[in-house]
């Protein structure tokens, strides 16, 4: 229907005749606009203002999440779409398609840094030291008999020592982002998914029903154990302020803000902090990207000078911008190769 | 008759406390309802208030910078834009470094540095070179807001007594911070940012200027389409449609229309004006356009309403004299009921201020690095903005979010304030 709409307004557009056309191209825009990810939403307004402030441009970032990103900026390569998209997770191949379908012909990647997922909990609350098989027989609807015998049943664990006696004698009382966010995805993707595999008939099935591995993985109780909080990770942070006895699941940066009131899990024996998700060392971590249009950024040169602003050294470098308001960010040698990529604007493909 | 008076009877005597004991229950229910209603607004005012006074006020630091041409026009040609991609940041490092001391240690730097806004405090500098080119190579005296850890600590919004690896402020920051303050070159001054800026991802930066701006633009595009529309439609269903099943069927349809949810003006937003007319995203006018679909049938419920309580002798009295009905409806009907219609298009329209829901659809929701000057500009709007702050991860966002909540509480006020006004003032009585 939308598409109908479209092509008829194109129609009537050309039937207007040239003097129409000659005011849309007078009335070209000359700011930036970005859509995309609320978890690169803080990071890349801080380096709007800051390219603001150098050159005049007026930057416009939307805070859509990650899908409604992808959908806007592969709805078609015109300058009424956005030109960038922040991103929480790679593009997918189908959203790819989508933009190729649409005439976005080449799409530029660029990779800015990580993002720790912490699963964290009041300071002076109980320690917690998770490995991510805990976290999935924590969260889990349904757990695996044993080791060896993948009926799955119901999850039946009330307390976190009943898990293992080493954890705190706590109710296992979860708060983390709703199945929306791409935090929540990360979340499932690196840690559910992680520790499902550490029982080996589940590590069998994901090689030869995904799907049922998936389904087994992926999905999280519903007896109340585990509550969905919102976008809004400083709700889940209030929450745990207000409940010394649950746990939160968020992004590290909302840690680092907060480290005189939160304190993060270990996972596999690794603390969520600076260096350990720089590493890799800390398991939940997962990499942030934003998207450019080649062909936006002919148009209007300002987007090139904003892309490279993001992944200069003053933004991304040790001792950034970036960095102080908690933006892991991706080493120089790739740093380097995006830069290249932007100035050549040089479209990905898809290796999967 | 023979046994008297009925309230002697034991029956109407019990009858009589049962009606009293209603009367009673009623009005102890009343006061309660009331009592409740200004125990939660006393609540959530002190709260807010609570939060958000400390936001009216921000320290700012003053230090020099020595503005060297090595760093910032290694060519010597002093080019205005060259000049405003400069390194800024080390001018800054450099004079933090050398006013504390701290040599090479990196602790100690980063904690030096961390005194100031980091990004205030490079721009206030590069602006003024960029305007004056002349001033590189000399000193120049900067004041700049202290970062925003530094300011919720001196507004005692920040504990101290934890170990200081974990907390946001440092023992070195603290003692030099009060060394600062005790010599003046840290002084707490009325936080004009807040509402001269627009809006950054720096809480000790942010402003609501452009998100006041946006809704002001938003609310003018609803009440220039809103108004004229409400007032016409009411004044033609109620005054000239023939009474018969059309007009009953357009007049349920626009009762429906006032209690559709609003999320559902910004998916038609988003589908008919900007996919189909192809409108700007994030624009005032595509906001005020969607808002006055809200609004519009509030205004005319109220017109009509206001309308129907024009007393008749008005209207037939005009007749009388040989008005036409078109001369009696707009010269006698219309001017009286003006309060009431004055009255409902503002509390529509201050309903209209506070919506978030349908802007989220059509782009609204968006960190704009300008403020505003055109409708068709991309805007955000106040209760956006306030949105947005709530989301952030830095404490100092708590008490902005608080402020802001506070100033379109204000902007709420003056327009309630305004409607209470031109209703005592245009009422008549009859």
């Amino acid at each position: 229907m939308r598409l109908v709409w479209r092509h008829a307004a194109a129609k009537a557009v050309s039937a207007a005749g040239e003097a129409n056309s000659d005011a849309a191209a007078s009335t070209a825009r000359s700011e930036i606009r970005i859509v995309g990810s609320s978890t690169v939403y803080p990071f890349s307004t801080k380096v709007a203002q800051e390219f603001k402030n150098k050159t005049g441009v007026n930057v416009v970032v939307e805070s859509t999440g990650s899908g409604g990103g992808h959908k806007l900026f592969c709805d078609g390569a015109g300058m009424d779409t956005p030109d960038i998209t922040n991103s929480s997770r790679r593009q997918k191949e189908s959203e790819l398609a989508a933009c190729h379908a649409n005439g976005v012909d080449e799409v530029v990647e660029v990779m800015i840094g990580y993002d720790g997922i912490v699963i964290g909990n009041l300071r002076e609350g109980p320690e917690f030291n998770l490995s991510l098989k805990q976290v999935y027989q924590a969260f889990a609807k349904e757990l695996p008999t044993s080791d060896d015998d993948c009926t799955m049943v119901a999850n039946g664990y009330n307390n976190w020592s009943e898990i293992d006696p080493s954890l705190p004698n706590e109710t296992i009382e979860g708060y983390g982002p709703p199945p929306t966010s791409g935090t929540r995805d990360a979340f499932v993707e690196i840690a559910m998914e992680g520790g499902a595999k550490a029982y080996p008939c589940l590590a069998a099935l994901a090689d030869s029903d995904e799907d049922a591995f998936l389904a087994a993985a992926h999905t999280v109780r519903e007896d109340g154990r585990w509550i969905d909080s919102g976008e809004n990770d400083n709700v889940i942070v209030q929450t745990l302020v207000n409940t010394p006895t649950a746990v939160g699941v968020f992004g590290y940066s909302f840690l680092a803000q907060n480290t005189d009131k939160i304190k993060g899990a270990t996972v596999d024996g690794a603390e969520p902090s600076f260096e350990n998700i720089t590493t890799g060392d800390y398991p939940i971590s997962r990499s942030l990207f934003f998207y450019v249009k080649a062909s936006h950024m002919e148009e209007i040169p300002a987007i090139r000078q904003y892309a490279l602003e993001f992944l200069s050294d003053e933004a991304a470098g040790e001792g950034g911008y970036l960095e102080e308001i908690g933006l892991v960010p991706a080493t120089d040698e790739a740093r380097a190769a995006y830069r290249d990529a932007v100035v050549t604007g040089t479209g990905y493909a898809h290796e999967e | 008759m023979s046994s008297g008076s009925p309230h002697t009877t034991a029956r109407a005597v019990a009858m009589l406390k049962k009606r009293r004991r209603a009367n009673s229950v009623f009005h102890a229910l009343g006061v309660a309802a009331i009592a409740f209603a200004i125990a939660a607004l006393v609540w959530l005012m002190s709260s807010i208030v609570g939060t958000g006074i400390s936001a009216f006020t921000q320290n700012v630091i003053t230090f020099e910078v020595v503005l060297d041409e090595e760093e910032l026009d290694p060519s010597g040609e002093r080019d205005p834009d060259a000049l405003r991609l400069a390194n800024y940041r080390a001018v800054v490092q450099d004079a933090l470094y050398e006013r504390f001391d701290v040599g090479d240690d990196r602790q100690r730097r980063q904690e030096a540095f961390g005194l100031v806004s980091t990004s205030g405090a490079t721009d206030i500098i590069r602006q003024q070179v960029f305007t004056d080119p002349s001033l590189v190579g000399t000193t120049m005296t900067v004041t700049a807001p202290v970062s925003d850890d530094l300011d919720q600590y001196l507004k005692g919004n920040l504990t101290t007594d934890i170990d200081e690896s974990l907390r946001r402020v440092s023992d070195n920051q603290i003692a030099w911070a009060q060394e600062l303050k005790a010599s003046g070159e840290i002084k707490s001054q009325f936080n004009w940012t807040l509402f001269t800026a627009p809006d950054s991802r720096d809480p000790e930066l942010a402003g609501v200027a452009g998100a006041i701006v946006g809704s002001l633009l938003t609310m003018l595009v609803t009440f220039v389409l809103a108004f004229p529309l409400g007032v016409g439609a009411a004044v033609y269903l109620e005054e000239y449609a023939p009474k018969n099943r059309m007009t009953d069927f357009v007049e349920i349809n626009i009762n429906n229309l006032a209690a559709v949810p609003s999320i559902v003006f910004g998916l038609l937003g988003l589908a008919v004006f900007l996919n189909f007319f192809g409108m700007p995203r994030s624009a005032p006018l595509v906001g005020g356009i969607v808002l006055a679909f809200m609004t519009f049938p509030t205004i005319m419920i109220a017109t009509r309403a206001a309308l129907k309580a024009v007393p008749s002798g008005i209207y037939d009295g005009a007749l009388s004299l040989g008005a036409s009905h078109t001369q009696a409806v707009f010269h006698h009907k219309l001017p009286n009921a003006a309060p009431g219609i004055l009255t409902g298009s503002i509390i529509g329209m201050a309903r209209a201020l506070g919506e978030t829901a349908p802007l989220l659809m059509i782009g609204m929701v968006a960190f704009v690095t300008e403020i505003p000057s055109s409708i068709t500009e991309p805007a955000s709007a106040l209760p956006v903005q306030i949105f947005l702050w709530s989301d952030s991860a830095e404490v100092a966002w708590e008490e902005r979010t608080s402020a802001a909540i506070l100033i379109l509480l204000a902007f709420m006020i003056v327009i309630n304030g305004a409607a209470i006004w031109l209703r005592s003032k245009l009422e008549k009585r009859w």
